[in-house]
């Protein structure tokens, strides 16, 4: 089952990893993170430049066709190099919605700026009570004639301070924890009435809660059929977790590189920390766990990919597995590289928390090992 | 669980109790006392213990110890712990002042004990350098003798508070041509002294705990050495001894598990499919802490019988570490969304945080306690220490 890259997927790599290899190594990505607003535009202008932003949407809609697996291989790389740019929230996130669930109209006025650079999204479906759950929702979404009013308040929606606009769920009908009655919503980020208070993340990104006071929205922007939110939110999430276990690949193979080079230098008691037995048994364990990432993200990006029906539980399970995985392999590297791996300076902590980042974006690896164990 | 007491040791119990709850400084409760507070607030409990000679209840009571029992001293600790407050400055208090009264002359107990009681003195560690980590005993700053003072070049690292500190006590080398250990001497530097410079090192936590700090041609009286030139190993052997003790942390780990509770009680809905899943972690976790307490308390009887607990320290280490850090890895998971919030350093009461008050620090604490398992000994050398020195491999 291993991935032979076409020529395409293999030119798509190569140049991610040229322009990361030359213009985001780690002293630039902390100064992105370090200015006021957090990223950097003019990275992001290059990655539409290289195609990036296009490369996932079918040729339909206007994209470059290449799929869950063209996601797979950029998200793979900006794990290698901690890219904060909202790639995932704009292109994987929101992209993923509209061209899945949008309509004709919708597509044609919302994909091609995505697919530009010109415009930054992100999706708000959680709120301070729901946990990992996309049925449990109390906002609410009125209509009033050719509009909606909605209300209520969106939890940790990531990269909202930098969004021009939101996808936000709300309820149309039913009662707060039904399934049915979820509807999602196009909605500006400067709308009258909608407030963000704004909040760095673990991940050096940021973050916003959203206070939603009556927030007028034209009934064209609703984004799919009314109250069938849940199962467009759970297929976003299916390609959400693929895109996320892809780039937990990218932080564990820098990982257990960077660990691997530093029990080779690193000397103590006269000899190379990579000499003592227990050590090594470690470091074994975080090879196998990374090669077992590997293959299930593969295995999970070929089903989405191929179409195949079992996807969304083969998606829980790999949310569990490469978290588990992942976790583990960013716990042993800071212990590892002892005092240095708890410092800002070196890149390993940055890895570290980015994974603790993935691991709870669209539920943490106990949430989607009771998931899986229903759907069986 | 508790320890069976005396009705002496019970009313001793009553008293700290009481006293704890009365005298706790309310200025000192705030959401993560380890990064939060000035110097002059983490000592004002420092100076109320002092003022009632409870500040320091390992020491003998010639020096300013309050002479206790193990077992009193054991209830002490326990009930401080658990009501949550800030421990006095260990370098000081549980470190460096031992090794003064035990290896010191009576110059220096005169000239420093009383300032490490009454908390005018703030000291730092100086054991750790850039290339001696677990193997400490390969430190490479170096002391060279002239006349009345030692020359000191070197680099020590990972210096705990080392911002706020008034002194270090610091592992030299005074004899390079000796086998690691024996060209060590342990000694004391006045961080006024030219050629002191200390520069922080950010966590990844965001927070400033620890500190390089470089010596350069810093010259030290003769008089501040301890013991003798070249026994310093020892000295910081029996210093590394007194570390570990107080690493089991069952109050810390109690209070921790009672906040978690609480976070999974109010944050997660019973109907929610992990909610099971943390009632069983928790649980888990809960006996762990019970056997560990269960082996203190054994531990401590043995003691106060005068028996020697030996590596016991390592075992405390290892569990007590883990068992915190596995809470707090909970905790994180426990506030879920919003574990992925993060307070901003330094601190201000201003910056907006979301999710509930009892998950604001959830996200730092998970980040900041993986260093519980690399000091004061890596728990891989604890392990090592144990499989030599209690099973004989």
């Amino acid at each position: 089952m291993d991935i032979q890259l076409t020529e395409e997927q293999e030119l798509l790599r190569s140049s991610i990893q040229r322009f990361l290899r030359e213009q985001y190594d780690f002293d630039e990505r902390r100064k992105i993170v370090a200015t006021d607003e957090g990223w950097s535009r003019r990275h992001w202008k290059s990655f539409a430049e290289l195609g990036l932003c296009a490369a996932p949407f079918q040729e339909s809609s206007g994209g470059l066709g290449g799929g869950s697996l063209a996601t797979m291989i950029v998200m793979q790389e900006f794990g290698r190099n901690l890219v904060v740019e909202p790639f995932f929230e704009t292109v994987v996130l929101a992209g993923g919605l509209i061209e899945d669930v949008g309509s004709p109209e919708q597509r044609q006025a919302f994909l091609p700026k995505v697919m530009e650079g010109d415009a930054i999204w992100a999706l708000a479906w959680a709120e301070g009570r729901s946990r990992y759950d996309f049925n449990n929702v109390t906002t609410t979404a009125r209509r009033q004639g050719d509009k909606f009013v909605l209300s209520g308040t969106k939890a940790a929606v990531v990269g909202a301070p930098w969004a021009d606009k939101l996808i936000v769920s709300a309820r149309t009908s039913g009662q707060q924890r039904d399934r049915d009655g979820v509807s999602l919503f196009v909605v500006d980020r400067h709308a009258t009435n909608l407030h963000l208070q704004s909040f760095k993340t673990i991940d050096g990104r940021r973050a916003a809660e959203l206070t939603l006071m009556k927030v007028e929205v034209p009934a064209s922007q609703m984004l799919g059929s009314e109250g069938e939110g849940v199962a467009a939110l759970e297929a976003a999430r299916d390609r959400a977790i693929a895109a996320l276990c892809a780039e937990a690949v990218g932080a564990m193979t820098e990982l257990n590189s960077a660990t691997l080079e530093y029990s080779k230098t690193r000397k103590q008691f006269g000899v190379a920390l990579g000499t003592f037995q227990v050590l090594q048994h470690r470091m074994v364990d975080m090879f196998i766990a990374l090669e077992e990432s590997i293959s299930l993200t593969q295995h999970l990006n070929l089903t989405l990919a191929s179409k195949e029906p079992n996807a969304s539980k083969l998606a829980s399970g790999a949310k569990t597995k490469v978290g588990y995985a992942a976790r583990f392999v960013a716990e042993q590297a800071v212990q590892l590289h002892g005092g240095m791996g708890m410092s800002d300076e070196l890149n390993v902590g940055h890895y570290f928390k980015r994974i603790s980042s993935i691991n709870i974006q669209f539920g943490d690896p106990a949430y989607h090992l009771m998931r899986y164990a229903q759907q069986s | 669980m508790e320890l069976e007491l005396s009705s002496e040791d019970a009313a001793f119990r009553d008293e700290v109790r009481a006293f704890i709850a009365e005298n706790y400084p309310q200025e000192m409760r705030v959401p993560n006392p380890e990064t939060d507070l000035t110097k002059e607030q983490s000592l004002l409990w420092h100076r109320i213990l002092h003022k009632k000679g409870w500040i320091a209840p390992l020491w003998p009571k010639e020096y300013g110890g309050p002479g206790w029992s193990v077992t009193q001293r054991f209830i002490f600790e326990q009930e401080t712990s658990r009501a949550g407050t800030l421990p006095p400055l260990a370098f000081s208090v549980t470190m460096v002042g031992p090794v003064i009264y035990t290896f010191g002359n009576d110059a220096q107990k005169k000239k420093f004990l009383p300032r490490i009681l009454s908390g005018e003195d703030w000291w730092c560690q100086g054991y750790s350098e850039p290339g001696s980590g677990s193997d400490l005993a390969s430190v490479r700053t170096k002391a060279v003798r002239e006349g009345d003072h030692y020359i000191v070049n070197g680099h020590k690292t990972w210096t705990t508070l080392a911002q706020h500190a008034d002194w270090i006590f610091c592992l030299v080398r005074t004899d390079p041509a000796a086998k690691p250990q024996a060209g060590i001497s342990f000694l004391l530097i006045d961080m006024r002294s030219p050629g002191v410079t200390v520069r922080p090192i950010i966590t990844i936590d965001g927070s400033h705990e620890v500190n390089d700090v470089f010596l350069e041609d810093v010259r030290v009286p003769v008089e501040n050495l301890i013991g003798e030139e070249n026994k310093g190993w020892t000295y910081a052997k029996f210093l590394l001894g007194n570390e570990r003790t107080s690493m089991a942390g069952i109050g810390r780990s109690t209070r921790y598990l009672e906040r978690l509770k609480h976070i999974v009680k109010t944050e997660i809905g019973e109907d929610d499919p992990t909610f099971g899943e943390f009632i069983k972690e928790i649980a888990r976790v809960e006996l762990d802490v019970l056997a560990l307490a269960a082996t203190e308390l054994r531990i401590v009887a043995q003691m106060s019988r005068g028996i020697n607990p030996g590596p016991a320290a390592s075992l405390f280490k290892i569990r007590g570490t883990e068992i915190f850090q596995r809470i707090i890895d909970l905790t994180h998971q426990a506030i879920g969304n919003y574990g992925l919030a993060i307070r901003e350093h330094p601190v201000s009461a201003n910056r907006f945080m979301p999710g509930p008050d009892s998950g604001h620090t959830a996200t730092e604490k998970y980040l900041n306690s993986r260093k519980l398992s690399i000091y004061g000994g890596s728990n891989e050398i604890q392990r090592n220490i144990i499989a030599k020195a209690v099973l004989g491999l």
